[in-house]
């Protein structure tokens, strides 16, 4: 404080001391590497997946057919880990979002093929549907305070069985060529047939520029405000090398069909959802309620609102899942949704999310995500039964938690 | 004579904080040895260092038990060797019996490895015999009062075979009766030979007990006095060392226009909500003015605070705030917020703070429109915001990435401070605002609400140290049972005065 006269401060630490300053800045330099390393140990954990997934099945993993499958296959997964990954931040759980998938499945099912409706006016309606059974569980959980455990218990049966009452013990098939394209479909071409792809190429290329200059200009921002930047030989290897997986990937797509409609709807989320997460008060005070919902409600925050709002969207999410996966099977099934919320919820945790609340990013979930497809992808292709991937998975996500609990205990949080 | 324990050179360091520095504690064995010292002095720590909850290598120094070195890697050890700890919060499980919990983890084994269940209650019903216990060994510790849980804990340890018992302010939550028998059985137990080690700042207690008195300040051990030579004053001296005057920054009230008047205010139990917890309850404060609510354990307090600030506790909730002369409502904590009110809770961990978050994002917690653009926030400029704040509220921590849950006690508080000072409020209602954080800290906070003054905010202070409301405050209210029994300028309160409202029972 400023008086003089205050006594014993005891506190007191002599910071930096005299080291030589240009061993300082090496060490500085490293240790920021050896941070971001740990922050983006999940990143290099993909990496490692791939790579020996790649060996594994001789080259066949990152061929061009099959990076756009991956895509495909893991879309709806992706769709519901976003949702998921909130959630979980938030502190709570939803085992229900298979089931509703699987409902709004039937349902749009109903609605573009039995009632021949307009294929966008189903879509919107079955997305509609899936915002109002997050609203129904939502209320529940925010406003009546029944744990979301529970409530989503309930929910996976009660969607189950709804799905089961709308397709009437039989299968829903042969959706209009537009709403299959949510699932299956490829945007190329537009610059006139070529291989590859003229326009997936300038789409990546677009994309580069972009991630350059966002990443630019958020560095410009902190230093301007004086806060501490990361190196910039460090930066500038990073951005390279991000960019350099980003141009892989989509020469991969455009020596195949281009870009699946469902990267863009992933990508356009991803990018929404990030904002949303980072940036926005929503976003604040999902991360919060999820750290403290005590000190979150006593700072003024609306919780149940928040609640609330997280499982209309995260029914919302569920909803899309569900339409994309059904225009990618052509049908809408009774089995449909199986196990997408272990799924989903693997995902988010794989990717960082802590259990107890307060800790995740829709980043990681992603990662998390296409950890899982990839081992799935990579499995298949291998040759490997059903049981033992199941096996796998499960086994990969004790390790990547245990990870996570032993790092944080390392670093002293507890 | 000779000793049972001996503590020498115990230094232990918390990021941040030297809690204990050179300590040296010597106890003899088969006495009582009272341990004083204010809050956040040490004593906790040094006993946690003791029963090994802070293990070897996490301390410097030596530990001489019946003289034998010991290093002790958790309470599972210290408890082998015979030293027993009864933590201030008592660590018995609800819904078990006294029998179950008293063999906890150490349960009595028949045939076969299982529990044998006639033997363990047989064997819980003497201990609770020796500690004067007649409840059914059989009964839910949920079903017995805190008195009695006391015992509970003491009989739990002397299932342990204990020989040196530590007791860690026992009769905090006791009332009298209940703190009386305690003693008496302490008293008695040491009659049977065992050694104990009580923490207290009650000096007529410690006079009633203490063959020996080791008073601990800022860390270190001041001195150890022998019964003969035990007087108030003395241990007085010792715990505070240096002047009252010189604890509490200067402070030169300019006070101002009425702010804030709370009129009628009557809040009922949560859940039981024909139990008044806060009774017509009717206080004032000025721009400029530091105001005291003083309060025993109990007498509404926090209940008052909360239930004004948002409704954050009770039911019923009835009464008229006025702002400036006129009425307002703070129904939410949004509300309370909006209209210039903040309140910082006494439990900054559990009320308080994002542990897990960084103090940049804490101190924007409650204000997150003020830095807020199309419902996006401004990432730089909350940083530089926080650092003002780390600057300002002189919070030690290299920057404002670190995450609160590392601080010490009082950087903590600091944070919680300026996460209030952010949300820009004309009241603050601050409680315990140095609770558990040591005396430099606590300095500093008092600095703060001093500068808070100064600049024409109401300060609401709710404190259950006296001297830290006489110490700070313009005007002091004085509650109990939920109703205000009196109200004081401070030239007129003496804690005589002010004790004796805060214990003024309810007219029946």
């Amino acid at each position: 404080m400023s008086d003089p006269n205050a006594p014993l401060q005891t506190e007191t630490r002599v910071e930096g001391g005299n080291v030589n300053p240009i061993q300082n800045k090496f060490t500085d330099r490293l240790s920021h590497i050896l941070s971001d390393l740990g922050k983006n140990g999940i990143f290099i954990a993909l990496i490692i997946v791939v790579v020996l997934f790649s060996f594994l099945t001789d080259g066949i993993l990152l061929r061009p057919q099959n990076i756009s499958n991956l895509i495909v296959q893991n879309g709806y997964i992706l769709v519901l880990a976003i949702g998921m990954v909130m959630v979980i931040i938030a502190g709570h759980i939803d085992l229900s979002v298979g089931s509703v998938a699987a409902f709004v499945g039937a349902c749009s099912g109903l609605f573009a093929v039995t009632w021949g409706m307009p294929w966008w006016l189903a879509v919107i309606l079955s997305l509609a549907i899936g915002a109002a059974v997050g609203v129904w569980q939502g209320f529940w959980i925010a406003y009546v305070g029944i744990p979301a455990f529970i409530v989503t218990l309930a929910g996976m049966l009660i969607f189950r069985g709804l799905a089961l009452v709308v397709l009437g013990n039989a299968n829903i098939g042969s959706f209009p060529t537009e709403y299959r394209a949510l699932g299956n479909g490829f945007v190329n071409g537009i610059f006139g047939e070529s291989d590859p792809d003229i326009f997936t190429l300038g789409i990546g290329a677009l994309a580069i520029v972009a991630l350059i200059v966002q990443q630019l200009r958020t560095r410009r921002g902190r230093q301007k405000y004086g806060q501490e930047v990361e190196p910039i030989v460090w930066f500038i290897t990073k951005l390279v090398l991000v960019s350099v997986a980003i141009g892989f990937f989509t020469y991969a797509l455009a020596s195949y069909k281009g870009i699946p409609v469902t990267l863009i709807i992933l990508a356009v989320l991803v990018m929404v959802y990030g904002v949303i997460m980072n940036r926005s008060v929503f976003g604040r005070h999902i991360y919060a309620i999820g750290g403290n919902r005590h000190a979150a409600e006593l700072s003024g925050i609306k919780t149940r609102r928040v609640d609330f709002w997280l499982f209309v969207n995260m029914g919302f999410l569920a909803a899309l899942a569900g339409l994309i996966f059904t225009a990618r099977l052509n049908l809408a099934g009774p089995k449909a949704g199986d196990g997408f919320e272990l799924e989903a919820i693997s995902a988010a945790f794989i990717g960082g999310a802590a259990v107890q609340g307060g800790v995740g990013t829709i980043g990681g979930a992603i990662i998390g995500g296409l950890i899982i497809g990839v081992l799935n992808n990579g499995m298949s292709i291998m040759g490997i039964g059903i049981e033992w991937q199941q096996a796998v998975k499960g086994l990969v996500l004790l390790l990547a938690v245990a990870f996570d609990v032993y790092n944080k205990r390392r670093s002293g949080g507890q | 004579m000779t000793n049972i324990l001996e503590m020498r050179g115990i230094t232990k360091t918390f990021p941040g904080v030297k809690a204990l520095s050179e300590v040296t504690l010597e106890v003899n064995r088969g006495e009582v040895h009272a341990i004083c010292g204010e809050n956040g002095a040490g004593k906790s720590t040094l006993m946690k260092v003791l029963s090994g909850v802070y293990g070897h290598g996490t301390y410097e120094g030596d530990i001489v038990f019946e003289d034998e070195v010991v290093e002790f890697k958790d309470i599972t050890d210290s408890e082998a060797k015979g030293i027993v700890i009864i933590h201030q919060e008592l660590a018995l499980s609800p819904y078990l019996s006294i029998a179950e919990n008293i063999f906890l983890n150490n349960e009595v084994k028949g045939r076969g490895g299982l529990i044998d269940w006639n033997k363990t209650n047989h064997e819980a019903q003497t201990l609770l015999h020796r500690v004067g216990l007649r409840d059914n060994p059989t009964t839910k510790i949920m079903n017995i009062g805190v008195g009695k849980q006391q015992l509970v804990e003491i009989a739990k340890a002397l299932s342990k075979r204990v020989k040196l018992l530590i007791l860690d302010e026992p009769t905090a939550a006791l009332n009298d009766e209940d703190s009386d028998h305690l003693l008496d059985l302490i008293l008695h137990l040491k009659e049977q030979g065992i050694t104990s080690i009580i923490i207290s700042h009650k000096l007529n207690e410690i006079k009633k007990i203490a063959d020996t008195v080791t008073v601990i300040r800022d860390g270190k051990s001041i001195e150890t006095i022998a019964k003969a030579d035990v007087s108030e004053e003395r241990i007085i001296k010792d715990m505070v060392g240096r002047d009252l005057e010189h604890r509490y920054p200067e402070h030169t009230p300019n006070i101002g226009e009425e702010l804030l008047r709370v009129e009628d205010w009557t809040a009922h139990h949560p859940q039981d909500t024909s139990r008044v917890m806060v009774d017509n309850v009717n206080i004032t404060v000025s721009a400029g003015e530091i105001v005291g609510i003083a309060g025993l354990m109990g007498a509404g307090r926090t209940e008052f605070a909360m239930s004004l600030f948002g409704q954050t506790y009770g039911s019923r909730i009835s009464g008229k705030v006025f702002k400036r002369g006129k009425e307002i409502k703070t129904r939410t904590v949004s509300e309370a917020i909006d209209n210039g009110i903040a309140y910082a809770t006494e439990d900054r961990k559990t009320y308080g703070l994002n542990l897990i978050e960084d103090i940049k994002r804490n101190i924007s917690m409650a204000s997150l429109g003020k830095l807020e653009k199309y419902g996006l926030v401004h990432d730089n400029e909350e940083f530089k915001v926080a650092n003002e704040y780390r600057t300002s509220m002189n919070i030690k921590a290299p920057n404002v990435l670190v995450k609160t849950g590392k601080l010490s006690g009082g950087n903590q508080q600091k944070v919680v401070l300026s996460k209030w000072i952010y949300s820009d409020p004309d009241v603050l209602i601050l409680d315990e605002p140095t609770r558990g954080i040591d005396v430099g800290a606590k300095y500093e906070i008092y600095t703060i609400i001093n500068r808070l003054a100064s600049e024409g905010k109401g300060v609401i202070v709710i404190s259950s140290e006296l001297p830290e409301l006489l110490g700070i405050c313009d005007r002091i209210y004085a509650l109990s049972e939920g109703r205000i029994t009196g109200e004081l300028p401070i030239d007129e309160a003496t804690p005589e005065a002010v004790l004796k409202l805060m214990t003024m029972e309810k007219p029946r």
